[in-house]
């Protein structure tokens, strides 16, 4: 009996945290128990980007989206949608104006994304490799075997315009042009999946949802480079990921798309996954290589670059996960196709992980050049709460700070460089009046200098000294002459440093000091925190006209410092507050007060 | 000149299944951290003992062994709790508490950041970006994740783990 509907459910990380495996079952189940079973086929696939609303299950043919689906809802689904063909309203998607999206056409999320690296995630089963296959799968890397030489490869990404996606945006066509004209009885290729940025999860998306995808890059990549070998190194934190990985590698050897004689051209190239042990260190390049070799991750200064001699000496193009995820799509559709979406010099798209302080969270996918504002208000749906927003934090612990005037700038390499900060990987975290910038920042800190490998000088006492004077700052104990040294120490830091964790930890102490010396002062000269995040610069009291003498924050108090009568206004006793905010936020009348 | 080891202090038994993982990386280049990934697996962090066996095993000198695991974080040289909770502190989870979730486990259990609880339960670790940056703020408990964590909730959540 021929299909009547295809039912997807997510299975990304995220909505498998919210019991997605779970749905899957119950749909599996209810499907038999009403004997339609043959007549749906239910697929868990990988991440639809809508993670603020998951998990999210999909109906076709008629592109239905549901959200925030509950295990205990799967038995409505099968009997009202699949069996009855009547969508269950109340898990459609509401839009702003409280109305059911039918699709996700209808939901302003999705409207101005452009996937192309996420082009099978949410839409395929990744581990079936026919149905990569079905949506084109392999397809480029048939047309490169057959029909192009190795040089064609490299000038069909050269056209294109491809950068990398990892952040400093090498152009890949000639990363790969240096590794084939070293001459070498090896060369290797890699894939930078060891995803450490906090706050960024797109590698890790497109892994879980289209595996294949990097497979079929990495195999073009020792075609055109003439290397016979790939390592995939992965984070160990990623299990779902890497289990994914290695069921892609196994069906791709058993139908020849891997191997030894690939396709039956004689062509051979077969890949290893090697986990990562959580140093964030090892994103760099060199660290990368020195890990797989089994040691500790520490940089080793360039040149010699990885295309002369690398892993193991040999000739080696390091490639991120998202840059390759582009390259299938190049081959098929040609560089000039990719080369006509994004700005002058950046080409095609970039997918960002939307996170912080934001509506819809998410993974969104938009061509370069889009701005900030369409990225925070269109696609993120503005700030939670209606609060305002204040800054976008874009390329991890190595980027900077934007503040609300760079909103409508359009999203480039060199845009974002030029503001301080970077591409990064693309994490995109939102931050509103609640955030304290100095906070933040000592965060990055902490994670830098806890993430220096310790080899050189600059990073390893530049870094800590940056973030004892961050400290003083949030303490209020800082001294404007702290800030000219803050200064001095980053642009030694910048310089001096071995590999880019060293060079780029000051950007975002320098970013913030450019954009928001204001908060620096509030917290240097006023002894404040606009935001009330800075605990030593935080007084909390009670308003005696508003109290009503409710008790209610006396019991939330953990340190019990709250006094008074009930229906009397109460009293906090500041020599034993832990300044904790539990009584701000019990209080329903507005009477508890921050300064 | 012979290399010489430390004795094992305790005897160690590995699984069949270990022992022909280690026989099959033995000599490939690079091995090292994917063994110690097996061998951390197998028991949970990377007992002394355990270490030392593995370093006759795969011929490689016990300094190094430890040079590698001190410098990844991923690597444990003590056992974590039957539950081990980690509390992501990635940028999103920060922002939305995730400190305060350490604190109030503090509270609760009564052992701060990579400490054990006395009955061996419960074992708190600070995470990285588990890239449930959605669900901000993020916990894992026994390797099940809890998102959108209100640190009000957490007494509920360890009582379904103190059951088991």
């Amino acid at each position: 009996m021929a299909l009547n509907n295809y039912c997807l459910v997510c299975g990304g990380t995220g909505c498998e945290s919210s019991k997605s495996d779970d749905i899957y079952k119950k749909l599996k189940e209810h499907a038999e128990k009403a004997g339609i079973s043959n007549q749906v086929q239910i697929v868990k696939t990988g991440c639809f980007g809508f993670c603020e609303k998951g998990p999210i299950v999909k109906i076709l043919p008629d592109e239905s989206f549901y959200v925030e689906v509950k295990p205990s809802d799967a038995e409505k689904i099968v009997s009202e949608h699949l069996v009855k063909g009547r969508p269950v309203k109340e898990l459609l998607y509401k839009t702003a104006d409280d109305i059911a999206a039918k699709s996700e056409a209808d939901i302003k999320f999705y409207q101005k994304q452009v996937r192309i690296v996420l082009r099978n995630c949410g839409i395929i089963d990744p581990e079936n490799v026919q149905e990569y296959i079905a949506r084109d799968g392999y397809a480029a890397l048939e047309k490169v075997l057959f029909e192009m030489t190795p040089e064609k490869v490299i000038d069909e990404l050269k056209k294109s315009g491809l950068r990398g996606r990892g952040g400093a945006g090498f152009p890949t066509w000639l990363k790969w042009t240096n590794t084939r004209a070293t001459p070498a009885d090896q060369r290797y290729v890699i894939c930078n999946a060891d995803e450490g940025d906090p706050g960024a999860y797109m590698d890790r998306s497109t892994l879980e949802g289209d595996p294949h995808s990097v497979l079929e890059a990495m195999t073009i990549a020792g075609f055109a480079m003439g290397a016979t070998k790939g390592f995939i190194y992965i984070r160990a934190e990623y299990p779902l990921a890497i289990h994914r990985l290695e069921v892609a590698m196994k069906q791709s050897r058993e139908m020849g798309l891997l191997g030894k004689n690939i396709l039956g051209s004689g062509v051979e190239f077969d890949i290893e996954i090697r986990l990562g042990a959580g140093a964030f260190v090892c994103g760099e390049e060199t660290a990368l290589m020195q890990s797989i070799e089994g040691k500790r991750g520490m940089p080793v200064p360039k040149p010699p670059f990885p295309s002369v001699s690398g892993l193991w000496g040999k000739p080696t193009s390091i490639n991120n996960v998202e840059t390759f995820a582009n390259v299938p799509v190049i081959i098929l559709k040609g560089g000039d196709w990719f080369a006509s979406i994004g700005t002058a010099t950046s080409k095609g798209t970039k997918v960002f992980a939307l996170t912080g302080a934001i509506n819809n969270s998410g993974l969104v996918e938009v061509p370069m050049g889009t701005t900030l504002r369409e990225i925070v208000y269109d696609i993120g749906g503005g700030i939670k709460g209606g609060k305002a927003f204040k800054a976008v934090q874009s390329g991890g612990p190595s980027g900077g700070v934007l503040s609300t005037e760079f909103l409508d700038t359009p999203i480039d390499y060199e845009s974002l460089t030029k503001l301080g900060s970077m591409m990064g990987s693309g994490g995109l975290i939102v931050m509103s009046e609640d955030d304290c910038i100095v906070d933040v920042v000592r965060f990055y800190l902490e994670f830098s200098v806890e993430e220096s490998c310790g080899k050189c000088a600059p990073c390893r006492i530049g870094g800590r000294k940056l973030l004892n004077l961050v400290e003083k700052v949030t303490k209020g104990t800082a001294t404007l002459a702290d800030i000219d040294t803050m200064k001095q120490i980053s642009f030694a830091m910048q310089r001096a440093s071995l590999c880019m964790l060293g060079g780029t930890t000051p950007n975002p102490v320098l970013s913030t000091l450019k954009y928001f010396e204001k908060e620096y002062m509030a917290h240097i000269i006023d002894k404040k925190c606009p935001a009330g995040k800075c605990k030593d610069l935080v007084t909390y009291s009670i308003d005696k006209e508003k109290c009503i003498g409710c008790t209610v924050c006396a019991r939330k108090c953990p340190q019990g410092c709250i006094t008074g009568e009930r229906k009397q206004p109460h009293e906090i006793d500041q020599s034993k507050c832990i300044k904790c905010g539990a009584c701000f936020d019990a209080c329903k009348f507005g009477a508890v007060l921050v300064s | 000149m012979s290399v010489q080891t430390l004795p094992a202090q305790e005897s160690v038994e590995f699984s069949p299944a270990l022992v022909s993982f280690i026989e099959e990386w033995k000599d490939k280049p690079g091995n090292l951290i994917m063994v110690l990934h097996r061998l951390q697996e197998e028991f949970g962090y990377l007992p002394r003992a355990a270490v030392i066996k593995m370093s006759q095993m795969i011929d490689v000198p016990l300094a190094k062994i430890y040079g590698v695991i001190t410098f990844y974080h991923f690597f444990k040289l003590n056992r974590p709790g039957k539950f081990n909770i980690q509390v992501c502190l990635g940028t999103a989870c920060y922002l939305k508490g995730g400190q305060d979730i350490i604190q109030e486990l503090e509270n609760l259990l009564g052992i701060g950041v990579n400490q054990v609880t006395d009955d061996g339960l419960f074992s708190v670790e600070a995470v990285r970006c588990v890239g449930c940056c959605g669900l901000a703020p993020v916990a894992v408990v026994g390797g099940e994740v809890f998102g959108k964590v209100d640190p009000e909730k957490l007494p509920e959540i360890l009582a379904k783990f103190k059951g088991v």
